[in-house]
């Protein structure tokens, strides 16, 4: 890129790439939590290293990824803290793995989700995403692998993806270094709120299951009125999730609607 | 107390509602899931009625996982892969040598003589802790550097999985778990790596029987042992130009044993102390990607470096001043080494080993690489050769392997000897690094203890009978 920019240059986050640095380190203050979520062996950690210029160890089998990750990096002057959870395949059995992965979506409140998704197996790797949707409403579905998928002659497309889900969805091949600017900007977005996701919700659930998760909700949202997710959380407590019933116990739950609280005047403000 | 009220209400509503939806909440959610997944992937994606490249994976899958041909294929690379290190780190291996022993030794030895160091400050630091570091550092790097990026392109290529896939009826039923071989092969590289990947078993009681049993993993720091004893006291015993392999056939057919006594002791283990049954799991054989060549074998280089140059610093070099301390510190007329020597060889012989590979073992308890040099050291400061080396407590490279046969010869080496200490080095204690690391993952002392011990007196027990059995028939032969 030569000098001679004009000054509009300077305001666009495109631009500011140039900005970008990697940190590898901990950082005790940052302004943003960005959660990297997906099935085993999708390009998380090859994502990840991309991101932050850490250097974790990658590999072609599911689990390769033991230790939980954390790095950050610098984006248009905002600082992103990034944990790579490990990979799962659901959020709604019983595995440790899995529990950790759910319970940092949503009790560590990420500002963004960002949930990788193997472009060659996209119906299987929709299980997760929709999953995680239902927690979080702010999110970023990174298409990845789209190398592969060229190769085996899949084509995605992204576009009608991101209708269907509402949320962003950012084609990359991370391996490539492919996509990382588009998943990052969009990321910023959403972060600081400049994009609104409106994620898609699970409807067709039997109608003796719907009347008592609207019973529960419209309890829930009495009680803790700025939960995002509280259709989820009365799902889980029909199923009996005790994690989710001492959340409400304790009142746990409530500090989360009121960070939501927050944020949300954070953003206004 | 309104609150706490409405929280009350909400529970118990929603275990009234559980009692009159019914058990299948959770089928029925699953379903709408797929459901849903379904229609939204349909729309996005368009895919080939014929897809190419997956009948390649099936074809190669077929082969990698047939009954036949699965397990010799195993070993076939596992040979490579050990070839293709000890063949390629031969000549790095004699250059960072020259380098930091030949070269910069004697320069370090001048200047603190020079600089008017105690005699005893220069025997620690230059004879003792440098010498350890260079040992380690030249012996290390090289296969290290090796055999971890090979490993690294292995894995981003998908072969791992289909190892586990092979082995999964064998652990099972051992009564562990089929993911432990892929622990099991990370533990060719290093132990401690390997007890970090039993991560990916969930079961704590497979978990547990994966860590203890990761130690018969060969480790890249025995290997250099293994090869040189393999070569003076097997390749020896051959013409010359068979030497290479029967060296090589040698050093593999102790990997394998070590295989065999992972399944052997996770059976023992899964029988006794860690009963319980095998889980069942699922694991994803994921596509055969083309691994980026040249970015692994770059950045797995760096990191090995960085990783091997770190453990000289910290566990070569203390290791260096305590050999060095322990010969060179006299109580009566005979330093602290000799007197361990000489009270420890009864033991030693009956096992089929003798009293200098016990200490060497206990010194190099910090790390694995340091036996060989310190079984030297100790064996020549034992025997009082003069003329090898440069004193008591020093550290040094014999250029060839004949050179080494004379002193271990005359030291009062047999064939026994070399062959228990190939079985010994297979067997012993994890070394420290790999206790530590078993302590943190495992939190547990009890359990740290066992997967300390039981290597230990499976060692003493097998080197035991082998010197009965050999003694035995040596004396009816």
């Amino acid at each position: 890129m030569s000098h001679t920019l004009n000054a509009q240059c300077d305001d666009c986050p495109v631009h500011n790439l140039g900005n970008l640095t990697k940190l590898g380190i901990n950082m005790a203050q940052f302004d943003f939590v960005v959660a990297l979520a997906g099935n085993p062996n999708t390009g998380k950690s090859t994502v990840f290293n991309a991101l932050t210029g850490l250097r974790q160890h990658t590999g072609n089998w599911p689990g390769k990824t033991v230790t939980r990750a954390e790095g950050g990096f610098v984006y248009a002057n905002k600082r992103f803290k990034l944990v790579d959870l490990p990979g799962t395949y659901s959020l709604l059995s019983t595995s440790t793995d899995e529990e950790v992965a759910r319970d940092f979506i949503l009790f560590g409140q990420p500002d963004v989700t960002v949930i990788v998704v193997d472009a060659t197996r996209l119906e299987r790797n929709l299980n997760l995403v929709l999953q995680v949707l239902e927690i979080t409403d702010r999110a970023v579905v990174c298409l990845n692998l789209m190398d592969e998928a060229k190769r085996h002659n899949i084509a995605v497309d992204p576009r009608r993806l991101a209708k269907d889900l509402g949320v962003p969805v950012v084609a990359a091949a991370a391996r490539q270094e492919e996509g990382i600017p588009e998943l990052l900007k969009n990321v910023y977005d959403v972060a600081t709120g400049a994009y609104v996701c409106r994620p898609h919700r699970l409807e067709r659930t039997a109608p003796r299951l719907e009347k008592a998760i609207r019973e529960l909700t419209s309890k829930i949202s009495a009680e803790f009125p700025h939960l995002p997710n509280t259709r989820w959380i009365a799902l889980r407590l029909l199923e009996g999730d005790q994690k989710i019933i001492d959340a409400i116990h304790s009142g746990e739950l409530g500090q989360l609607s009121r960070h939501t609280q927050r944020s949300l005047t954070a953003v206004q403000a | 107390m309104k609150k706490i009220t409405n929280k009350e209400s909400i529970l118990t509503s929603a275990n009234t509602l559980r009692w009159e939806i019914g058990e299948h909440i959770h089928d029925s959610l699953v379903e709408a899931i797929y459901a849903d997944a379904h229609q939204i992937a349909t729309r996005s994606v368009t895919a080939p009625t014929v897809k190419p490249r997956y009948n390649f994976d099936q074809r190669l899958d077929k082969l990698i996982t047939s009954r036949m041909f699965g397990f010799p294929l195993m070993f076939l690379l596992l040979a490579l892969v050990f070839w293709l290190t000890v063949e390629g780190a031969n000549v790095p291996s004699s250059y960072i040598a020259v380098l930091l022993v030949d070269t910069v030794h004697p320069l370090l030895r001048n200047f603190f003589t020079m600089a008017g160091a105690p005699w005893w400050l220069t025997g620690v630091v230059v004879d003792g802790v440098w010498l350890a570091m260079a040992w380690v550092i030249s012996v290390m790097l090289p296969p290290m550097a090796i055999f971890f990026p090979l490993f690294t392109l292995l894995e981003d290529f998908g072969y791992l999985p289909r190892v586990a896939f092979n082995m999964d009826s064998l652990f099972r039923r051992a009564g562990a778990h089929g993911k432990q071989s892929l622990s099991m092969t990370m533990g060719f590289g290093c132990n401690a790596a390997g007890v970090v990947a039993t991560r990916i078993i969930d079961s704590p009681r497979e978990r547990l029987i994966a860590i203890i049993t990761n130690n018969f993993s060969l480790c890249n720091g025995r290997w250099p042992t293994q090869i040189l004893i393999a070569s003076i006291f097997f390749g020896a015993l051959v013409p010359a130009h068979l030497a290479g392999l029967v060296t090589a056939s040698a050093v593999v057919a102790v990997a394998v044993l070590g295989i065999f006594f992972t399944l052997a002791v996770s059976w023992g283990l899964s029988k006794t102390m860690l009963k319980g049954e095998a889980s069942a799991f699922s694991l994803e054989l994921p596509p055969y990607r083309p691994p980026q060549l040249w970015q692994t074998l770059y950045t797995s280089l760096i990191d090995r470096t960085a990783i091997v140059l770190w453990r000289a610093i910290v566990f070569a070099a203390p290791a260096g001043a305590v050999i060095w301390l322990v010969s060179n510190i006299h109580v009566g007329n005979l330093s602290l080494a000799e007197h361990f020597i000489n009270w420890s060889n009864p033991f030693g012989i009956l096992l089929g080993i003798n009293g200098v590979i016990l200490l060497a073992y206990i010194i190099a308890i910090p790390a694995n690489e340091i036996v060989i040099p310190t079984v030297l050291m100790l064996t020549v400061l034992s025997v009082k050769l003069s003329g090898i080396g440069a004193g008591a407590g020093v550290m040094f490279e014999l250029d060839e392997a004949n050179a080494v046969a004379d002193v271990l010869r005359a030291g009062g080496w047999t064939f026994l000897t070399g062959l228990n200490l190939m079985l010994f080095s297979l067997l012993h204690n994890p070394c420290s690094t790999t206790i530590f690391t078993i302590y943190k993952e495992t939190k547990s002392l009890k359990w740290t203890t066992v997967a300390t011990v039981i290597p230990l007196i499976m060692g003493f027990v097998i080197c035991f009978l082998v010197a009965q059995i050999w003694r035995l028939i040596a004396v009816s032969l």
